[in-house]
């Protein structure tokens, strides 16, 4: 099917990769954009008038559980796509903690041939590190690339074996693509459920202290610098780690890193009602760490915002704190959150925001996303500003509705999406048809 | 003086000083009625209370199964053996269970934190924390804060010294809570990796070393050292604890002569106290288990009265 | 001191007195002596009155009277309807009740209920060899089968009217008034 031609008008375009915030229109055709100006005509193209909203590149999330293959009480392939239409994000990367682990060149052709079939956004998925996320051995990083791995992530599992990181960092130098590291040091979470802090200790929770971040963020920081390999830092959660990080840069180590919107909005008091979708790992951290964590955001220390968005089924939230499994669901939430937390506040500039959901983002995985220029695949997300809504748990596309955001009046919202110059989402409703299983 | 409205007992650092007196002043009515030749009254009868103690327990539980027996209550005991918990059912399935069979007040043990709070915002029936994790053991800070009124005559004012174990410990943030509350100095001493980071912010003060706070200290808590403390490193050995740490008869020659020596049992003997101060003339933790049964009677009176209206401890979100 | 005329005076200090007086007379006069007498005061005013009439009866026999303090609240048979737990008070019997001959004495005699609930409160205690029931005021609409056995003052009342009592050692005057 030839993907139809489309005006959209009116819009304020803001595409951070070339530069450009301005009001103009753009036309699309055969999957990408033809033609960028003021007062484009088109004769026998759809019209989808933008004015007053903003019209931005498709976002990208670098990090995401998409629970297939293999979890799918917890997600399906579709729920998760939707969840990620419904955010505005056109590509996800989808971490290896699946089951089968993604450590093979048989299982990642399947799950691409298999996501690739649905087609509804593009999803590219990582490979894990080493085999079965077990920290002993490495996966065939070589051959796992050319079969279309774009990162490499244990994520969930820290690598605690320096000496096997150092190798991993040694080999992105071959295979390319980095290794997206969850910096957690276990012998100092243990059993800990939040952030080790006064909260903790007034709730009575076992704690993550802080170091247990900052020390493995030092460690891989160090082996990649030694090794001269690519080192992609996953959710960022602490003011150290950011400042580790902007230190490392300006010695030009090749780093990259992200940072979630939970943890750039919320801190361990959100714990006090003791309620499950709050956790997740690394756990919210401090007043200063979040304020820290914006200005990494703002300066560009931290590349991307990524969601880390992690369903898990009701059951499993429904159990005790110390039980539950870490981890909340974020894509559906993470754009009008950070409009209405960080930018509507005037914490961070729009643009600077919508680059660490685009431009920024491509630049990690160096793929060919998240800009508007001729001939750019046409993935676009357009926002209303104004538009006022509450995050409800039966409003959720995605299976999960453990998150943190409940409850909360934001303000701007994803109305239109299109994937390769495909319609998904129009005025909020889904163009895709699927059981919502 | 008002009357007691919250639909739950979480803890006690949700509680005013008002509800605090009340509770006291109320636990103090009950101490009577165990004093009788038959110790019961209809207060509660009819209504059905549920033990639910998802921790090994005895004291308590036998405490609050006096408690309930005496005020006429009907009993239902919940225990991990006779209970569906085993067999992979949440905590909330029970709890609404228990609400769907209509009991009206559900005592909880549980050996996670913030389990009394989760359960109260999903369920009707009034929940009374028996001990969550190391966040509170409300009613044994109210039987520690009675003990110490019966024996000093006041709170306010008192030196109140707590020594051990202050991370993992719930007795010691309900003692806190409630000490601080009505006015008492509290100091919190024992080795620096039990101390947990930030508790000066909650009006303790820190010591790590006993001879420094115990000669003005009026009351001394000892709490219970968990015999996996040494397996995780906290501590190098129970002999370096015991010395630095149990209070023995040595050790009291530099404290008042009319300190009271408390523990909220049971007593590693010839750890957190040698067995003479354990059984001596300063310790009061006989007394401390009778008084039990009287503030645990005058909790469940109260908490069975304020039935149908919400206490506001929880369920609502900080943002 | 003067009771306000406008709110319904029915008795003063000295018209207490005198009716205590006549109380502590007719118990002697049917038991005879203060053998094995004890009075058990219904918190809180009860317990005011009886301490009064202890008083009248040790300076008539010339020998001690014990009193006790009773707070039936957890005897109430409305405690599952009311909203929150009434304030307990703690009893006070400083003597054994068994085989005692027990008058209860209360302010107002009204419905019967509290005065049912004081039963089963003693009946908790022990077992007297007799219980009887003496009130400063009875103001009618028994609902349960209970007469006092010894009453300062019948007053005929509606239901809606309010007998204040009021006390010296409790409310810092003397007075019964009907509001």
């Amino acid at each position: 099917m030839k993907a139809p031609r489309i005006l959209i008008k009116g819009g304020r375009l803001i595409d951070p990769a070339e530069g450009v915030d301005e009001v103009c229109d753009l036309l699309i055709e055969g999957g990408k954009v033809a033609a960028r100006g003021k007062g484009l005509k088109a004769e026998g193209a759809q019209g989808l008038d933008a004015k007053g909203k903003v019209v931005a590149p498709g976002f990208i999330d670098l990090h995401v559980h998409l629970r297939f293959p293999g979890q799918e009480q917890k997600e399906t392939l579709i729920t998760g796509s939707k969840a990620a239409i419904k955010g505005g994000f056109t590509t996800i990367c989808t971490m290896a903690n699946t089951d089968p682990v993604i450590d093979s060149g048989a299982v990642i052709e399947s799950v691409k041939a298999q996501t690739g079939k649905l087609g509804w956004i593009r999803i590219l998925p990582y490979a894990a590190v080493t085999m079965g996320l077990k920290g002993e051995t490495l996966t065939e990083m070589g051959e796992l690339r050319a079969a279309v791995a774009v990162g490499f992530s244990d994520d969930g599992m820290p690598i605690l074996n320096a000496g096997l990181m150092r190798r991993a960092l040694e080999y992105t130098r071959l295979a390319g693509p980095p290794v997206i590291a969850h910096c957690e040091e276990k012998s100092l979470t243990g059993a800990g459920v939040m952030h080790d802090g006064v909260t903790a200790t007034r709730l009575g929770l076992a704690g993550m202290p802080a170091e247990a971040e900052t020390v493995m963020i030092a460690r891989d920081l160090l082996l990649a610098e030694g090794t001269r390999g690519r080192l992609h830092i996953a959710h960022v959660s602490t003011g150290a780690g950011v400042e580790l990080i902007r230190a490392a840069k300006g010695r030009g180590v090749q780093v990259t890193a992200e940072v979630t919107p939970h943890h750039l909005t919320l801190t361990d008091e959100a714990l006090n009602t003791y309620e499950s979708r709050f956790k997740m790992n690394p756990p919210l951290r401090t007043e200063a760490d979040l304020e820290a964590l914006r200005n990494g955001l703002r300066d560009g220390t931290l590349d991307a915002v990524a969601t880390d968005h992690a369903p898990h089924s009701r059951a499993e939230k429904e159990l005790d704190l110390g039980a539950a499994p870490f981890g909340v669901v974020g894509l559906e939430t993470a754009a009008a959150v950070l409009l209405t937390e960080l930018v509507n506040r005037g914490t961070v500039p729009l643009p600077v925001l919508i680059a660490s959901l685009t431009a920024r983002p491509a630049q990690v995985l160096g793929i060919d996303r998240g800009r508007l220029s001729k001939g750019s695949a046409a993935d676009v997300t357009i926002l209303d500003l104004e538009a006022d809504w509450i995050v409800e748990a039966g409003s959720f596309a995605s299976k999960g509705v453990n998150s943190p955001f409940l409850g909360w009046r934001l303000k701007g919202q994803v109305t239109d999406v299109l994937v390769a110059g495909e319609p998904v989402l129009r005025n909020g409703q889904f163009l895709v048809n699927g059981e919502s299983a | 003086m008002s009357g007691w409205t919250r639909k739950d007992l979480l803890g006690l650092e949700e509680l005013s000083r008002e509800e605090l007196t009340l509770l006291l002043d109320q636990a103090k009515a009950f101490q009577e009625v165990s004093l009788r030749p038959i110790k019961k009254v209809p207060a509660l009868r009819g209504r059905t209370v549920a033990l639910c103690f998802l921790e090994p327990s005895t004291r308590t539980r036998t405490s609050f199964e006096l408690a309930a027996k005496r005020l006429s209550a009907d009993i239902l005991q919940i225990q991990p053996a006779s209970s569906s918990l085993v067999k992979g059912e949440t905590i909330l399935d029970t709890a609404r269970t228990l609400e769907a069979m209509r009991v009206e007040i559900v005592v909880l043990r549980h050996n996670v934190s913030g389990v009394p709070a989760m359960v109260a915002r999903a369920i009707g029936p009034s929940v009374i924390n028996a001990g969550d994790g190391s966040h509170e053991h409300p009613t044994q800070g109210l039987v520690d804060l009675f003990t110490i009124l019966e024996k000093k005559g006041r709170i306010a004012g008192l030196n109140v010294l707590i020594v051990g174990d202050i991370l993992h410990s719930r007795v010691a943030r309900s003692n806190l809570w409630g000490l601080s509350k009505l006015g008492a100095r509290v100091t919190v001493c024992g080795p620096p990796t039990l101390i947990p980071q930030g508790i000066e912010s909650l009006g303790a003060e820190v010591s790590y070393r006993l001879e420094e706070p115990l000669p003005k200290a009026d009351v001394l808590i000892a709490l219970r050292l968990q015999l996996e403390r040494q397996k995780e490193q906290y501590i190098p050995s129970f002999r370096e604890y015991s010395r630095l740490y149990g209070i023995d008869r040595e050790k009291l020659k530099g404290a008042k002569p009319d300190l009271i020596v408390m523990h909220p049992g049971p007593v590693n003997r010839g750890l957190e106290l040698s067995p003479e101060v354990a059984d001596g003339p300063n310790s009061v933790i006989l007394e401390q288990v009778t008084n039990g049964i009287a503030v645990r009677m005058a909790v469940l009176y109260l908490v069975a009265g304020a039935r149908g209206e919400r206490g506001s401890v929880c369920g609502r979100m900080s943002w | 001191m003067k009771a306000d005329p406008m709110k319904g005076h029915l008795l003063d200090t000295g018209e207490i007195q005198r009716v205590l007086t006549r109380i502590g007379h007719e118990i002697l006069e049917r038991h005879r002596s203060a053998q094995r007498l004890a009075l058990v005061g219904i918190r809180s005013r009860g317990e005011v009155v009886a301490q009064r009439l202890a008083r009248i009866l040790e300076e008539i026999s010339g020998s001690t009277v014990p009193v006790g303090a009773l707070d039936i609240t957890l005897y109430r048979d409305d405690l599952s309807l009311i909203s929150a737990s009434p304030i307990l008070r703690a009893t006070e019997i400083p003597f054994d009740v068994n085989g005692q001959r027990i008058v209860v004495v209360d302010d107002v005699l009204f419905t019967g209920r509290t005065v049912r609930a004081a039963l089963d409160a003693l009946a908790d205690l022990g077992r007297p060899e007799s219980v009887e029931l003496a009130v400063l005021i009875d103001r009618g609409h028994r609902e349960l089968p209970i007469k006092a056995d010894y009453v300062g003052k019948n007053v005929p009342t509606s239901k809606k009217e309010l007998i204040q009592v009021r006390l010296t050692e409790t409310d810092g005057t003397d007075e019964v008034v009907i509001e």
